[in-house]
């Protein structure tokens, strides 16, 4: 049986004639959704599968088709007679341009056997001649198809066209299937000293015939090996015996691909540290020459490694290029990408691709010396010079975790003075790519979440007019859902419900913290303005921000004041963890602190009106009763809604207290969601956070109350139920139950028990009266939406904690509030 | 909410022929949103009164529209609905009394013709404009008005009256006109976003202002309120940001116009001249400024409602106008002002419409020759700024930049408050000396040259109202 293989990113171009049976041969080996068929777009554009009129804008449709599979790295079978050179042209070009390869695959089939197929479907109604004519045109085809610009052809004829095999193989840039984990080593330049220092630092076994590692680490070098220093002809046999043992990886360098062609005979200019290769390299063997040339020769542009979650490359690649093949992703790989100019040194001027860098894949390269490796968009340059004098670099992954080694001396002369390969990006500036449209964010805890045009529409005006800079605004915090409706008589909610269904996720201790009725406000402060100049880049002698759930500043003339007297009151923690900075998450008290205006407007409107219309009504129906009118059910209702109308006011007025600058205001902080290196949300329980928080001592500072609950103790669960109730019926607003320690998959973080008459203030004034209404409401929604948002915070937190660049983080914070404006009932 | 209506005709009793409603009994009025009923607290021969109670029950309401409706938010549980006497009294007592409203009462049909002695109540009347609105809406159609205001919480006296007001009216007035009066003016009193909004308004209003609504000193206000309530651009994504954020929804609208009646009080202009408003000639002169530096494409960051893009569009020499907000509701009120739905092709193409913001750096908005910064620098927080200079001057590069804001030292030629702003959205306002101190330093960082000119009359003292910068780039890249 034939067996023929196609790439398993690549075009696959079907060519026969009419009747040749390319769609059946396309049926049996592609998936439909792989296969393009010019008739199918034919009938797309006419209603008409064989309308030829219609033939160039059907065409126009399969390549426009077949352009977005590409991009989107697709494997595609154009299913079209492509006898002629100028369609197979298109389709060749159309796959360079999206730096994929393409296969042909001829079905060459007799005359008459294709003449015989047609003629036994009517809708094939054209005549013979056609047939005659492909024929001729593929035959022409034949002779030189080899010359077209396939990476192969493969002809089928006669029965090999039934029988044969189709068999997929493998970039070779794919290594996904590796994970590591791997120690990245940048530009050696024949450095072999401080490469066998480099390895030994890294914990690796170094011996004369290579290297292990006892962890078994692999090491992926990131070419230029050779050239300029001392020994290249050592660190090629100590590479190239890893390699051959299966303990390292390496890519092509541009100097690696010169020395080929210097070794080649071609004509090369001798320069930038060439010389001492060839100089080197000819005190060797001439075996040895012939290995080193084999190797250099078949190293490749670049490797995609641990699920494609690695790319290592040279010069780096952007994401486009990435796991394709062309030539201008090898020179993109081997050389980086150039504006065209030159500088003041005659080199060229390398254009900053990892600025515009938004790939998911971390991207390590080297190629351009730098002072110090940084990152760049998830990209990382590991070339510190070691021949020039600097320092030789290794990146653990996926620990994230820089090593190096100083150089020995100064072996080589730079032509010009190492600077930062990229100019770092101004940490102030997004761009509207990282937010617009619909957006998919990635994200550790939840998975891939989308936003939708809608939403980030409504999140850009609030954002951009309201929010407070956004390298403060590194977290907002989720919603929250209430648990499900009580089945206790004249409750809406009630503890019983929450801790049953943290007991159903196998949840054992919950903590239950004090709902503070208050505006939620994150708290982000640096202990000194240089710290706030290192982490988060403002470098204008501010130290922090306090900030609303949309990220608007609180207070906006006392916001100085506020943060100094926090970060005073912060003091304590700066010890405790280690940092310099933190991010606290807080209630700010009182409400109308905040709110006032929204209370004016819409609660206290609404308990100025009931105050003076209901006892204006209940004196009415009491003189009608007075007069013997049968009003007695309304009118004893209208007295009950004055009732609940007084305790409506009561509700929203325990929640207001005249402030005056920063007097009377008071921060409640609940959770320590970050400080350096640690997104100590997602690593520290509850107990912890409350007890860190503990340590702050203040008068601005409220401690939040509460208790833990072991979800198997019915005395400890009903101790709880009484706290609960006491709270809430002193006035509290209620309680928020949370798993005690961070809980992995589709739990919810926190769920909110309210109070009774705190939720006057939410259903309105006589929502008791309406239970059996109100009781059938639908929380799903609400739920799934903490659940995306949490996963969204956590992630902006953690990138945050990993020192990920602004527009990562702000990426993830967007997203919450753009998911804030879903229509999910406010209510709830 | 309550509604009561009284007589001290004699016998006094005869208000319910006139309202076809028993005195002795107690009627009931299903209406879509509540129970309305009808009962007499006293029903004397010198004095009766009819009493209009609506029982509204939010929740029930809310629940039975469904998620899909508009208005889906917290506002709908928690509002003034059961207690104030909003539009929705009057669309219960136009159905309620909707003979008497028509005049018609087979039995005392000479009373139901002439003016009676009345005497009407709403305890809690939304009155947005305060008791004056009241008395000048109520007065001219023969009432005696009283209106007191109620304060909002007595709890807290610093927070001032609520919108309502407790209203009285006595007069002699034919009761069928009393019932259309205030058919017609509690929704205009209200003013509300309506909740719940019937069609055919324009009909309803000539019909129940028959007679008396051309007269009135106020008929255009009336007519404009009443009609008003009918325009609404739902933004609930923009809605629901707003309640989040404890933020009251109005507070945050775009800043569409400028300077909406803060024109210059004490005219300097001859008299007898018009003067031309300080927008008009604002405009007037960044379109001068940019036929001056000959760009043919321009990009108007910030077009608001787009009354630039307007006057660009009208010069064929400008052969393509972008504008860009930051507000999806600007630009929808920039597209209905520019027609861009019945606009020839030809004009259409020459124009672009897009959201976006100006502290994030946008491939879009590359390639033109000018941009425009038209009043819009004020409107964004001083820690901004640098991420907005970069965005256009670093990033975009335009070959000319116009920059115009108010000059604060004019303010004083205002009738503002001292150290009020003349937008409630400006950050900030600069004076001369820090507006010149901010172009120099852009044109320093990303080399461009700037040249500064007055828009409006410069005074000699304070200088003129608006001050306008028109920067050109040196260089390729600073």
């Amino acid at each position: 049986m034939t067996e023929i293989s196609v790439p398993e990113l690549s075009l696959v171009v079907l060519v026969g004639v009419s009747g040749s049976g390319k769609s059946t041969f396309a049926a049996r080996h592609f998936a439909p959704t792989q296969v393009v068929s010019s008739d199918f777009c034919r009938g797309l554009v006419s209603d008409d599968e064989n309308d030829q009129t219609a033939t160039p804008e059907a065409f126009e449709l399969l390549h426009h088709i077949v352009g977005i599979r590409l991009r989107r790295g697709l494997l595609t079978v154009v299913d079209a007679t492509n006898v002629q050179w100028e369609a197979r042209k298109k389709l060749i070009e159309l796959a360079r341009s999206h730096d994929v390869l393409a296969d042909a695959i001829v079905l060459d089939v007799p005359e008459e056997v294709a003449r015989a197929r047609n003629a036994g479907r009517p809708d094939r109604a054209f005549g013979p001649h056609v047939i005659t004519r492909q024929r001729k045109e593929l035959r022409r085809s034949l002779g030189k198809i080899s010359k077209d610009g396939f990476r192969r052809v493969h002809v089928l004829r006669g029965e090999e066209i039934d029988e044969v095999a189709i068999a997929y193989e493998k970039a070779w840039t794919d290594r996904t299937h590796l994970t590591g984990p791997f120690d990245i080593i940048g530009d050696v330049h024949g450095c072999r000293a401080e490469l066998e220092s480099l390895l030994v630092k890294l914990g690796w076994k170094v011996g004369p015939d290579g290297a292990a590692h006892p962890e078994g680490r692999t090491a992926v070098f990131v070419g230029d090996l050779v050239d300029r220093g001392p020994d290249t002809p050592g660190v090629l046999r100590l590479v190239m015996n890893m390699v051959e043992a299966g303990t390292a990886l390496c890519v092509a360098g541009n100097h690696e691909q010169k020395l080929v062609r210097a070794l080649d005979g071609r004509k090369v200019r001798v320069a930038h540290g060439l010389e001492r290769s060839l100089e080197q390299l000819a005190a060797e063997p001439e075996e040895f020459r012939a290995a080193a040339r084999t190797f250099m020769d078949g190293l490749i542009s670049h490797y995609r490694l641990d699920g494609g979650r690695l790319v290592v490359a040279h010069a780096g690649l952007k994401e486009a290029y990435q796991g394709r093949a062309s030539g201008r992703v090898r020179a993109f790989a081997l050389y980086g990408d150039t504006t065209g100019e030159t500088d003041e040194y005659g080199l060229p001027v390398r254009y900053p691709w990892a600025n515009d860098y938004r790939g998911r894949a971390m991207v390590v390269y080297g190629h351009t010396p730098v002072p110090e490796p940084e990152w760049v968009n998830n990209t990382i340059c590991l070339d510190t010079g070691v021949v020039f004098g600097g320092r030789l670099t290794a990146l653990r992954y996926p620990e994230r975790e820089l090593v190096s080694v100083p150089a020995e001396k100064v072996w080589y002369e730079p032509a010009r003075p190492l600077a930062a390969a990229t100019p770092a990006r101004d940490p102030g500036v997004l761009d509207i790519g990282d937010v617009d449209g619909t957006r998919f964010v990635e994200t550790r805890s939840g998975g891939r979440i989308r936003i939708a045009e809608e939403n980030s529409r409504a999140a850009l005006e609030i954002m951009s007019r309201f929010a407070v800079d956004p390298r403060w605004l590194v977290y907002l915090p989720p919603t929250m859902a209430p648990p499900e409706t009580s089945a206790l008589e004249g409750y809406l909610e009630h503890p019983a419900e929450a801790f049953d269904e943290f007991a159903r996720a196998g949840v054992t201790r919950v903590v239950c913290e004090e709902k503070h009725m208050g505006s939620r406000a994150i708290a982000v402060l640096a202990r000194t303005p240089e710290a706030a100049a290192r982490r988060f880049g403002v470098a204008d002698g501010t130290t922090g921000s306090v900030y609303t759930r949309t990220g608007r500043p609180f207070f906006d003339e006392h916001v100085p004041e506020l943060v100094d007297r926090l970060r005073e009151a912060a003091a304590p923690l700066w010890e405790a963890l280690e940092t310099d900075w933190v991010v606290l998450d807080c209630e700010l008290l009182p409400w109308s602190a905040k709110a006032e205006g929204l209370i004016r407007d819409q609660y206290a409107s609404v308990g100025a009106a009931a105050r003076v219309a209901l006892p204006e009504a209940v004196a009415a129906l009491e003189m009608a009763a007075g007069r013997g009118l049968d009003v007695g059910a309304l009118l004893d209702r209208t007295r009950r809604r004055a009732h609940n109308a007084a305790r409506f006011r009561d509700a929203y007025a325990r929640y207001c207290w005249p402030v005056s600058g920063l007097d009377g205001v008071r921060l409640a902080p609940f959770q320590v969601l970050a400080c350096e290196g640690r997104a100590t949300a997602v690593e520290e329980p509850h107990e912890w956070h409350l007890k860190t928080l503990g340590l702050m001592d203040s008068p601005l500072v409220t401690p939040t109350r509460h208790v833990f609950v072991s979800l198997d103790s019915p005395e400890e669960r009903e101790a709880a139920v009484a706290w609960w109730t006491a709270l809430t019926e002193a006035g509290g607003e209620g309680m928020v139950v949370k798993p005690a320690a961070h809980q992995k998959g589709r739990v919810q973080p926190g769920v909110k028990v309210r109070g009774r008459e705190y939720l006057r203030i939410i259903y309105g004034p006589d929502y008791t009266e309406s239970l059996d209404v109100l009781q059938r409401r639908f929380t799903g929604r609400k739920r799934s939406l903490a659940l995306r948002e949490h996963a969204l915070g956590l992630e902006a937190l953690t990138r945050l904690a990993e020192g990920e660049p602004l527009w990562r983080i702000h990426e993830a914070v967007f997203a919450v509030l753009a998911l804030e404006s879903e229509p999910v009932d406010p209510r709830l | 909410m309550l509604l009561t209506i009284s007589t001290t005709l004699r016998p006094a009793t005869d208000l319910g022929f006139l309202l076809h409603k028993h005195p002795g009994r107690v009627q009931e009025f299903e209406q879509s949103f509540g129970m309305a009923r009808v009962f007499y607290p006293e029903a004397g021969e010198d004095r009766c009164t009819a009493a209009l109670l609506l029982e509204v029950d939010p929740v029930r309401l809310a629940r039975s529209r469904g998620s899909s409706s508009p208005d889906f938010s917290l506002g709908q549980y928690v509002n003034d609905r059961p207690y104030a006497a909003s539009s929705l009294l009057a669309s219960a007592l136009a159905d309620v009394f909707r003979t008497a409203r028509t005049g018609r009462c087979a039995s005392r049909q000479d009373l139901a013709d002439g003016p009676i002695p009345l005497e009407i109540c709403l305890p809690a009347l939304p009155c947005r404009g305060g008791a004056d609105l009241a008395h000048r809406l109520f007065g001219p159609l023969g009432w005696e008005v009283r209106a007191e205001a109620v304060p909002l919480d007595p709890g807290f006296p610093e927070w001032g009256e609520s919108r309502y007001v407790r209203l009285a009216l006595r007069g002699n007035v034919r009761l069928a006109d009393a019932l259309n009066h205030l058919y017609v003016l509690l929704p205009v009193l209200d003013d509300a976003k309506h909740y719940w909004l019937a069609g055919d308004e324009v009909d309803k209003l000539v019909r129940a202002g028959g007679g008396w609504l051309a007269a009135h000193p106020d008929k255009g206000l009336i007519t404009r309120r009443y009609l008003g309530r009918r325009w609404a651009l739902t933004r609930i994504a923009f809605a629901r940001l707003a309640e989040l954020g404890d933020d009251v929804e109005e507070t945050l609208d775009p800043p569409v116009e400028e300077e909406p009646g803060a024109e210059p009080s004490a005219s300097t202009a001859p008299a007898g001249e018009e003067r031309v408003p300080l927008n008009t000639l604002r405009r007037e002169a960044v379109v001068a400024a940019l036929e001056e530096i000959g760009a043919r494409t321009v990009l108007d960051l910030g077009c608001g409602s787009g009354q630039l893009l307007s006057a660009l569009l009208a010069k064929p020499a400008f052969a393509k106008v972008a504008g860009m907000d930051v507000s999806a509701r600007a630009l929808a009120l920039a597209g209905r002002r520019l027609r861009t739905d019945r606009m020839p092709d030809a004009k259409r193409a020459r124009l672009e419409l897009f959201q976006g913001s100006l502290t994030y750096t946008d491939a879009r908005l590359a390639g033109y020759d000018a941009a425009v910064l038209m009043e819009v620098v004020e409107h964004v927080d001083p820690p901004r700024l640098s991420a907005l200079e970069r965005v256009v001057f670093g990033t975009a590069r335009p070959a000319h930049v116009i920059v115009t804001t108010p000059n604060v030292e004019h303010n004083v030629r205002y009738e503002l408050l001292a150290g009020a702003r003349r937008h409630p959205d400006h950050r900030f306002e600069w004076s001369r000396a820090e507006f010149a101190r901010w172009v120099a330093g852009v044109c320093e960082t990303y080399g461009y040259a700037a040249d500064l000119r007055p828009v409006g009359e410069d005074d000699p003292e304070v200088g003129p109202p608006t001050q306008m910068a028109v920067f050109s780039r040196r260089e390729e890249r600073p």
